[in-house]
């Protein structure tokens, strides 16, 4: 079967500094791989080049997803096409309501790829269903995207969004950074609620901690802008007790 | 980077061809002869059927205006206005009678369909919700020196609300209307209000008396049609002791190369314990790309506070216009009035905003609040411009300024002028400013959710303004928004 997400020979730089060394990666359908590495060494840059964030140029590689190549989308076309990324810092909006934001996406997606754009009662319903088995309180829906949230319920946000938009693959950008080991588990189980044998899903984290509550099926090493190594879940476990010295000594 | 071009790029890429209102209306009309004299101002207030006392009062203000000097202090920068090339007075030819609707002409009711505006009253009973379940609106439209129609007259009437052309008031209610006109903005004012009391041709008057809340909204459109010709309209809304009214005024105008004047002058009158609630949407024809054509929009408003308690509101969207040259004002004069102005004002392509409001505190613990929006686009510049002062007497007299501008794109200008003044010390006054830039990172976040780059920015945008649409009445609200994404579309990557 076709992988689901392919990344072949991927490279991208910003403001002409290379930052992506050639990634491949392959990922079926209903996996989850985590992707750990050192700060620095371009996990981040990977999720938002996937995402399609306009300040990096991508220099060489495709990505498909599907088949399909993904590199020639804006960013709200891949978001349409199922793409999702939950934010390390998630961006707030003031005068906006998580509400008002919610709608506006689901709808834009849906319009996007044809289908019937749903009442604000249908998604007021989606959204509170997915809102309570996070634990988030309906107050919160009322107030402007993440303008004054807690890291907790900005993570929880970011969670909702993705439980709401049903994406096909969903890219964690350090969703446990910034998190208490509470808010952590509350955030994995929304988390591990969406995997399906539908849904794909990279989780990139510098801590193995992560890993406890969501667990990856396989374990990809990230150093100087390229996959170093990979293993099952237990590679995680390794990097936890022996760090990742020996990676970023053994790429420069 | 990438998307600051493309930023840039859909930035000149805004045009004329966003303007929705731009068609022309062919209809025959008369004119006066072009250029401005005393005849003039004789042939105007002959026209309206006038009392002599009205024609003294506009040939004083126009000897006046002779000598005086146009301003040059705001942040705008035009060719020279040659107030001889102009026509003063424009009126659709008219027919024998007028006594309904079925009688103006149809090409003029099609107009004013085409702009969505409704002069068919729905056929039901008192009350304040409609047939549909929207709230009704009487509606006044004037099309260039003249009012067309104006509805649920009968209706008013029977709360005692008088709402019609001033023309009209000038002439079934004189006492009512010299007592007050001119009492707010004198016609010594300035340059462009004594013009306008020289040769003002119509506009609304409202008058709600002691102790009734008008029982719906009141409305005036304003419609710019023949070439060359000024609009100088004059408004008077007097709300009397105990009285409430909210009004709201929209006005579009032709795309045409040249650039057409509008000089109007709004005035307002609240009493003892009454408040007035003054709504604009502003869409007059901007121009094109090249700053070709536009409206120049020199209006003077300016709302009294006369009695204690008194309440006046102005909240304005404004999108249009080449020049906006603008200070909706409050005096406040009675003990305890209060004053608000609210306004968001979205400039792109080579218009020139300059705008803001005065709250001049006379009375004893007077308040006034203040929350303007502006967002600057293209090569346009945009100017908040605001007075805020207090006299000896207005002790405990207390502001809140808020001004806020957003910017998008590289080649437009944001300015903030405020003008502080406390002349006792038990005032309080604060306030706060903020420019910032419609930041990539909010625009890709807001993507990456699916939204459109246009959707983005209008979704950005709309929350930058929520604090000030929030004022505005229901359904205005919701076509006021509606005019931001229009203004607003292909100005941001």
């Amino acid at each position: 079967m076709t992988p689901l997400l392919q990344i072949k020979n991927l490279q991208a730089e910003i403001a002409g500094k290379k930052i992506l060394h050639g990634v491949n990666l392959d990922i079926g359908k209903g996996e989850v791989h985590a992707i750990m590495g050192p700060n620095g060494s371009g996990k981040s840059t990977l999720s938002y080049v996937l995402a399609g964030k306009p300040d990096y140029d991508v220099t060489g590689g495709e990505v498909l997803l599907d088949g399909a190549n993904i590199l020639d989308m804006a960013a709200d076309e891949r978001a349409a096409a199922g793409l999702f990324l939950a934010f390390q810092y998630p961006l707030e909006i003031p005068g906006v309501t998580t509400m008002t934001f919610l709608r506006a996406a689901l709808n834009a997606q849906r319009k996007k790829r044809g289908e019937p754009e749903l009442s604000s009662p249908e998604i007021l319903r989606r959204v509170r269903t997915e809102a309570e088995k996070l634990g988030i309180d309906p107050e919160m829906l009322r107030r402007p995207v993440n303008v004054g949230f807690s890291g907790g319920e900005k993570k929880r946000a970011e969670t909702l969004q993705m439980s709401l938009l049903e994406p096909r693959v969903c890219v964690l950008d350090e969703t446990d950074s910034g998190l208490d080991i509470d808010a952590l588990k509350v955030v994995a189980d929304g988390v591990n609620r969406l995997r399906s044998p539908d849904r794909s899903m990279i989780v990139i984290t510098h801590y193995q901690r992560l890993l406890d509550y969501i667990v990856p099926d396989v374990v990809h090493v990230f150093s100087k802008g390229h996959i170093v190594r990979t293993g099952g879940k237990e590679l995680a476990l390794e990097l936890e007790a022996n760090g990742y010295a020996e990676y970023v000594e053994e790429a420069a | 980077m990438a998307a600051v071009q493309e930023t840039v790029d859909h930035v000149r890429r805004i045009d004329v061809e966003q303007y929705k209102y731009g068609f022309e209306t062919k209809i025959e009309s008369e004119k006066a002869p072009k250029g401005l004299s005393e005849d003039i101002v004789r042939y105007i207030s002959a026209k309206k059927e006038e009392p002599e006392w009205m024609l003294e009062w506009r040939l004083e203000a126009y000897r006046r205006w002779l000598n005086m000097r146009e301003p040059n202090w705001a942040r705008v920068d035009y060719p020279p206005i040659d107030y001889q090339d102009l026509y003063y007075y424009s009126a659709p030819k008219k027919r024998p009678t007028l006594n309904s609707l079925d009688e103006v002409d149809p090409e003029i009711l099609k107009t004013y369909e085409k702009l969505g505006i409704p002069l068919q009253e729905q056929e039901v009973l008192a009350g304040v919700v409609g047939a549909d379940g929207r709230p009704k609106v009487a509606v006044d439209a004037v099309f260039d020196s003249v009012s067309i129609a104006t509805t649920y007259k009968e209706e008013l009437a029977k709360a005692g609300v008088i709402f019609m052309p001033i023309s009209e008031a000038l002439r079934e209610y004189p006492d009512l209307v010299r007592k007050y006109l001119g009492s707010v903005v004198p016609s010594t004012d300035n340059f462009f209000a004594t013009l306008n009391s020289a040769v003002f041709s119509d506009g609304s008057f409202v008058y709600v008396p002691e102790g009734v809340r008008c029982p719906m909204e009141l409305s005036t459109y304003f419609r710019i049609n023949e070439e060359k010709t000024g609009q100088f309209e004059r408004t008077l809304i007097i709300a009397d002791k105990g009285a409430y009214v909210s009004y709201l005024e929209g006005c579009t105008a032709p795309k045409r190369d040249e650039n057409q004047l509008h000089a109007a002058v709004v005035e307002l009158v609240a009493l003892d314990d009454a408040e007035i609630k003054y709504s604009t949407v502003q869409n007059w024809y901007p121009g094109d790309a090249d700053g070709k054509g536009g409206i120049y929009n020199f209006v003077t408003k300016r709302g009294d506070c006369r009695g204690a308690n008194a309440k006046i509101a102005w909240t304005q969207v404004e999108t249009g216009s080449a020049i906006t040259w603008k200070y909706p004002s409050c005096i406040l004069r009675g003990d305890n009035s209060s004053g608000e102005f609210y306004s968001i004002a979205i400039s792109s392509g080579r218009q020139q905003v300059d705008s803001g409001t005065k709250m001049i505190h006379l009375g004893k613990n007077t308040t006034s609040r203040i929350i303007s929006k502006g967002i600057s686009a293209g090569r346009s510049e945009n100017t908040y411009r605001g007075l805020v002062s207090a006299h000896q007497k207005a002790t405990g007299a207390r502001n809140f300024t808020n001004c806020d501008s957003l910017l998008i794109g590289e080649e437009c200008g944001a300015h903030t002028v405020p003008y502080i003044e406390a002349r006792n010390a038990s005032t309080q006054f604060e306030h706060e400013a903020t420019t910032s830039k419609i930041s990539e990172e909010m625009l890709f976040y807001c993507m990456q959710r699916g939204l459109s780059s246009e959707e983005a920015v209008a979704l950005v945008v709309n929350g930058f303004v929520s604090d000030v649409l929030q004022q505005l009445p229901m359904e205005f609200a919701v076509e006021a928004q509606k005019l931001i994404s229009i203004s607003l579309e292909g100005s941001v990557g």
